[in-house]
């Protein structure tokens, strides 16, 4: 006990006296966070649109109107005639056009029915997507309100509920991803380096010469880390509850215990790496590239699992932080308890064991050559 | 120095890996209180016989017994009684004098009390009692390098073991180097080292070289000097380079 204090003691001095480390350790989390939360985010919100309206009747008004009073559009110019939708786009004024045929109004009351053509700038297809399905929701809301009024023989109202999600925030999907990429990347780059600085200087040798023995000192390299990984949940936490308005549903110690169980996994990772290189460059690309793509494209953070191909949905079920986005999103978001997320826990926890063994045994073969 | 009661004992030590063998049937001890040179040119399989006498790794037969205890299965109690100083002087840059001092000692198990008067002791001796609390990075290498060293034997080993402890060091500093190793050994310290530097191999009490594995010649300098008939160190190793079959095991 006595070596350990010791050993946490020198790794703290390492960490805290490191102005890089730090930056990693502390500053990402939070950049990355509010990167994610501000930035990268899938809500429309202020969209500029233009209308080109040929009627202009009391109708298109309270359309116009409606549209333009939400948060979801800015209204940026009103347009003459066809010819200047493209110049519009092309010098990007707007994300879409609006456009009411002629004598809009007076079609709806007589025929009962009126195009409206809705342009939008696919050159970003997604956005495009959302500001035409923002745009048709709220012409299809006013038509539902003037409808009741007139009362129609029969129609189907569709209503949809977003569930666990209403008002389908980007902050809902973005926080668990994030938090989970930020432990993987963290835990396994800091502590693959932090080992691998040892061999380079040649500090590594010293103590394997040591009555250390290989367990004693791979667990006082990576506990600090476990502690300050640990004080980052907290924050991330803390950020997407007062930053972001995203309270933890479900209890918070067993999503703290979750992570924990996470965090760990992140440090075996690391610990396999650095016993595969003796190079600080080589452990930092390594953990970059091969932890930071697959806990961002193949755990169902951004892309969908469902909607993958088998074979990449089969690297998506190995993929360690796919069960941890799980438990987060149950717990996080549904407010489910353990018994919903025992299989992904014990998923966790197996793997857990499988590479805190394997990862111990490399770095024994490795002082035993 | 006694020749009665040797400190590192081996007996037909054989290590292999594979179909290579590092260490071809190696015979030699290690007195106590003497400097012994361990030489031998890069790939003689110095650093493996060095890494089994130090309880790091097993060999495939023969017998070894470092400070009375078989590596085979005490290897835990060799390296409390050993010290160790790699090439690199590993010391952490990124701490002080007194937390390296206050680091190596914890980890060999010393109590508190001991480290205290330890510290003080060895900050004293080297007289860097103004830098105790500087950071290694800003001392000078020869500093690093004597500091490398008492912390090698911050646990008042009787054997320590010095890997190439003078490589990339200028001349004066080696010296000085050098009267620090004088002035353990004649404290009774064992001490076993590499070098590549052959006037450092004069210096030694004893020498082995290495050749391919096997221990080519062991003697004293003096001796392997006559029986070779040179001059020096230096030609007595480049001899042995070129005839690699010849075999000298001393005259006790």
């Amino acid at each position: 006990m006595k070596h350990f204090l010791g050993f946490v003691k020198k790794e703290l001095y390492h960490i805290f006296r490191d102005s890089r480390t730090l930056v990693i350790l502390f500053g990402i989390p939070v950049i990355l966070m509010i990167l994610f939360g501000y930035v990268v985010t899938t809500e429309v919100k202020n969209a500029r649109i233009a209308i080109l309206d040929y009627s202009k009747d009391e109708v298109t008004r309270k359309i116009i109107d409606k549209i333009g009073s939400t948060d979801y559009f800015i209204i940026a110019k009103y347009l003459q005639s066809q010819k200047e939708i493209s110049e519009t786009f092309r010098k990007g004024q707007a994300k879409e056009v609006i456009v009411f045929e002629p004598g809009f109004g007076q079609k709806l009351k007589r025929e009962k029915k009126a195009s409206i053509h809705l342009v939008a700038d696919a050159s970003d297809a997604n956005s495009a997507n959302l500001v035409v399905a923002y745009t048709s929701a709220i012409i299809n809301d006013y038509l539902l309100k003037e409808n009741k009024a007139v009362a129609m023989p029969m129609q189907i109202v569709t209503e949809s509920r977003m569930l666990y999600n209403p008002e389908l925030k980007g902050v809902y999907m973005f926080v668990p991803g994030t938090m989970s990429m930020i432990l993987v990347l963290i835990c396994a780059l800091l502590t693959s380096v932090s080992i691998v600085r040892e061999k380079e200087m040649g500090t590594m040798e010293v103590l394997l010469v040591s009555p250390l023995k290989p367990a004693q000192i791979v667990f006082g390299k990576v506990a600090p880390y476990i502690l300050l990984s640990f004080i980052n949940v907290i924050t991330i936490l803390l950020l997407s509850n007062f930053v972001f308005g995203l309270p933890v549903k479900g209890s918070v110690v067993l999503l703290l215990a979750e992570s924990m169980l996470f965090i760990i996994l992140a440090l075996s990772i690391g610990i396999t790496i650095s016993s595969s290189t003796s190079n600080q460059i080589v452990a930092m690309v390594v953990s970059m590239l091969g932890l930071m793509l697959p806990s961002i494209i193949l755990s169902g953070f951004i892309f969908p699992i469902d909607n993958m191909p088998l074979w990449i949905k089969w690297i998506c079920w190995l993929n360690p932080t796919t069960y941890f986005i799980i438990i987060l999103k149950s717990v996080m978001l549904k407010g489910l308890g353990f018994l919903s997320i025992w299989k992904e826990t014990a998923i966790l926890a197996g793997a857990t064991i499988i590479l805190l063994v394997i990862s111990i045994k490399k770095f024994k073969v490795r002082l035993e050559n | 120095m006694n020749p009665a009661a040797p400190i590192i004992k081996v007996r037909n030590l054989v290590k292999k890996f594979g179909n290579f063998t590092a260490n071809d049937n190696l015979n030699f001890d290690v007195y106590r209180g003497e400097i012994f040179g361990f030489l031998g040119a890069n790939g003689a399989g110095k650093t493996t016989a060095m890494k089994i006498l130090c309880g790091l790794s097993k060999p495939t037969s023969g017998m070894a017994n470092v400070a009375g205890y078989d590596v085979y299965h005490q290897h835990n109690k060799i390296k409390k009684s050993i010290g160790y100083m790699s090439q690199k002087f590993s010391l952490y840059e990124d701490l002080t004098v007194r937390e390296n001092i206050r680091f190596y000692a914890g980890i060999y198990g010393m109590d508190r009390k001991s480290i205290r008067l330890k510290s003080k002791e060895l900050i004293d001796k080297l007289g860097l009692s103004e830098a105790a609390d500087v950071l290694i990075a800003s001392l000078p290498l020869g500093w690093r390098q004597k500091l490398a060293f008492s912390v090698a034997m911050v646990h008042s080993p009787d054997l320590v073991f010095l890997d190439e402890p003078t490589s990339g060091v200028d001349p004066i500093t080696r010296r000085q180097f050098w009267s620090l190793i004088y002035e353990a050994a004649d404290k009774g310290v064992t001490i076993f080292l590499t070098t590549h530097y052959m006037d450092e191999a004069e210096y030694c009490d004893r020498v082995s070289i290495m050749v391919e594995g096997r221990i080519a010649a062991i003697d004293t300098p003096q001796r392997l000097k006559q029986i070779f008939e040179v001059e020096s160190m230096n030609e007595v190793f480049i001899k042995l380079a070129r005839n690699p079959e010849y075999k000298y095991e001393g005259t006790e």
